[in-house]
């Protein structure tokens, strides 16, 4: 079935078969092995990306209904040059160990990055409750997490814009 | 743990999803797809074709009919969670929102999905059971209405009929004397309940209960009613031991199966215990947070 999906600001049109899952969509056909597959059925969160902006995972969803939509990876956030700013958090405050869980991790945060706001200790858990760690104890990761927002709230303050997606 | 083949046809508008339901009795209904991609995954579900519904937009709306909220069946959970309507109008659906899933899932899922796939660890069928909701539901054969508590069955079974959907959900707006408590338990936030209840209740101007119900979740082969919660709540102004009494009636029935999480006996303690919880919130008598308390 041809479908047509925008994956970091680029088009892709691929022949596909119904039942071929975005997470295998975005990894075999178009290559991009950032996002990991976990669980494969919607418990793990590492396969997480952004559908028009908003966190989904791409294993509980079907490459075909992703037509005419715009798909975000983790791929989408350094440029060649620069990490983006919660990957500089996450790289500071250790926020992964194995990394197999980090994608997942940047892409639900990335939203709430976005939004320029500070948030608790327990607004950022209940942010990340979706997506399982088995290294760090997720101390690190929330951390990270208040690191990038505090840079996130910081760039907002002084009247710029916090980015991208 | 990749879905079997199968034909995949966009819907855009109820004739054309009816026709394609008709055509093939074994197509199945997809939407948010969050309960249904994982079943093919698994393999526990083999439909020939899916029918997709969710870009007919006239399913989408939330609105206020008279005394009635209306909620359509593609409203997402992350849409109930911060509709302001349902904010105003059904608190206990909002609060509910929050302990369904995790965001990403909310994101995708939808309210009439949920609805359908009557999954009795889910949230929303027994809020529906606790606030005497209406399923209204289309087909070809034109539209049908039908209480919550006749609509749920057991093991995923629905008064559905093939090539009918759910198009919507009627929930009685609440008002200065609606009352309502939820509480929950799972290993982590967002997963499985092991057990849970929402509580949907009124008091007249004096404080006293005029109605009471309630629907447990994880209780039993399907979305659960409390049945004759009721009586030891009614025409009293509740105290804690009206509530520990209609725990033990709603509750010593109760035959949860026991699984990895727990044996029957403990699944139908922490249904009691949700029960209270949602009881003591629900009357304003003194309140324990599971989510605080496990912290």
């Amino acid at each position: 079935m041809k479908t047509h999906i925008t994956v970091n600001g680029e088009g892709h049109e691929r022949d596909v078969e119904p039942r071929m899952l975005l997470s295998d969509y975005l990894r075999h056909e178009l290559g991009l092995t950032g996002t990991n597959v976990g669980c494969e059925h919607g418990v793990c969160g590492s396969c997480t990306v952004l559908l028009d902006g908003e966190p989904v995972r791409s294993c509980t969803m079907l490459a075909v209904q992703g037509a005419g939509r715009r798909v975000t990876t983790v791929e989408g956030l350094a440029t060649e040059s620069d990490l983006h700013p919660l990957q500089e958090a996450f790289s500071a405050c250790h926020g992964l160990q194995c990394g197999f869980c980090t994608p997942g991790m940047l892409m639900t945060l990335l939203p709430v990055y976005n939004k320029g706001e500070r948030l608790s200790d327990e607004e950022i858990r209940e942010a990340i409750s979706g997506n399982l760690c088995r290294c760090t104890g997720y101390q690190q990761i929330v951390e990270s997490a208040h690191k990038a927002l505090d840079h996130a709230a910081a760039l907002v303050e002084g009247g710029e814009d916090t980015a991208a997606d | 743990m990749k879905p079997p083949p199968f034909d995949y046809a966009v819907a855009s508008d109820l004739n054309e999803a009816f026709a394609l339901l008709e055509a093939d009795e074994d197509a199945k209904v997809i939407a948010g797809g969050q309960s249904l991609i994982p079943l093919l995954s698994l393999r526990f579900a083999s439909p020939t074709l899916l029918v997709d519904i969710s870009r007919i937009r006239e399913l989408r709306a939330i609105r206020c009919v008279g005394e009635t909220l209306s909620i359509g069946a593609l409203a997402r959970h992350s849409d109930i969670e911060t509709d302001a309507a349902v904010a105003t109008y059904a608190p206990l659906l909002a609060a509910a929102a929050t302990w369904v899933a995790h965001p990403q899932i909310r994101n995708r899922g939808t309210f009439g999905g949920a609805i359908a796939h009557s999954d009795s660890a889910a949230e929303f069928p027994a809020v529906l059971l606790a606030m005497g909701a209406t399923i209204v539901t289309r087909s070809s054969a034109g539209e049908r209405r039908t209480a919550a508590r006749d609509f749920f069955g057991s093991h995923f079974q629905t008064s559905l009929q093939h090539g009918e959907l759910v198009t919507a959900v009627e929930v009685p707006g609440g008002d200065a004397g609606t009352r309502w408590g939820f509480s929950e338990f799972a290993r982590r936030k967002g997963d499985y309940a092991i057990g849970g209840a929402a509580v949907h209740a009124r008091v007249d101007a004096s404080g006293t209960c005029v109605a009471a119900s309630a629907g447990l979740i994880a209780a039993g082969p399907g979305p659960t009613p409390a049945d004759d919660l009721d009586l030891e709540l009614v025409g009293r102004r509740v105290t804690e031991d009206d509530a520990r009494r209609a725990v033990d009636r709603a509750t010593q029935g109760l035959t949860p199966e026991s699984n990895v999480h727990g044996s029957s006996e403990f699944r139908r303690a922490v249904i009691g215990e949700s029960l209270r919880r949602a009881l003591h919130q629900a009357f304003g008598l003194p309140t324990v947070d599971f989510r605080r308390t496990s912290a």
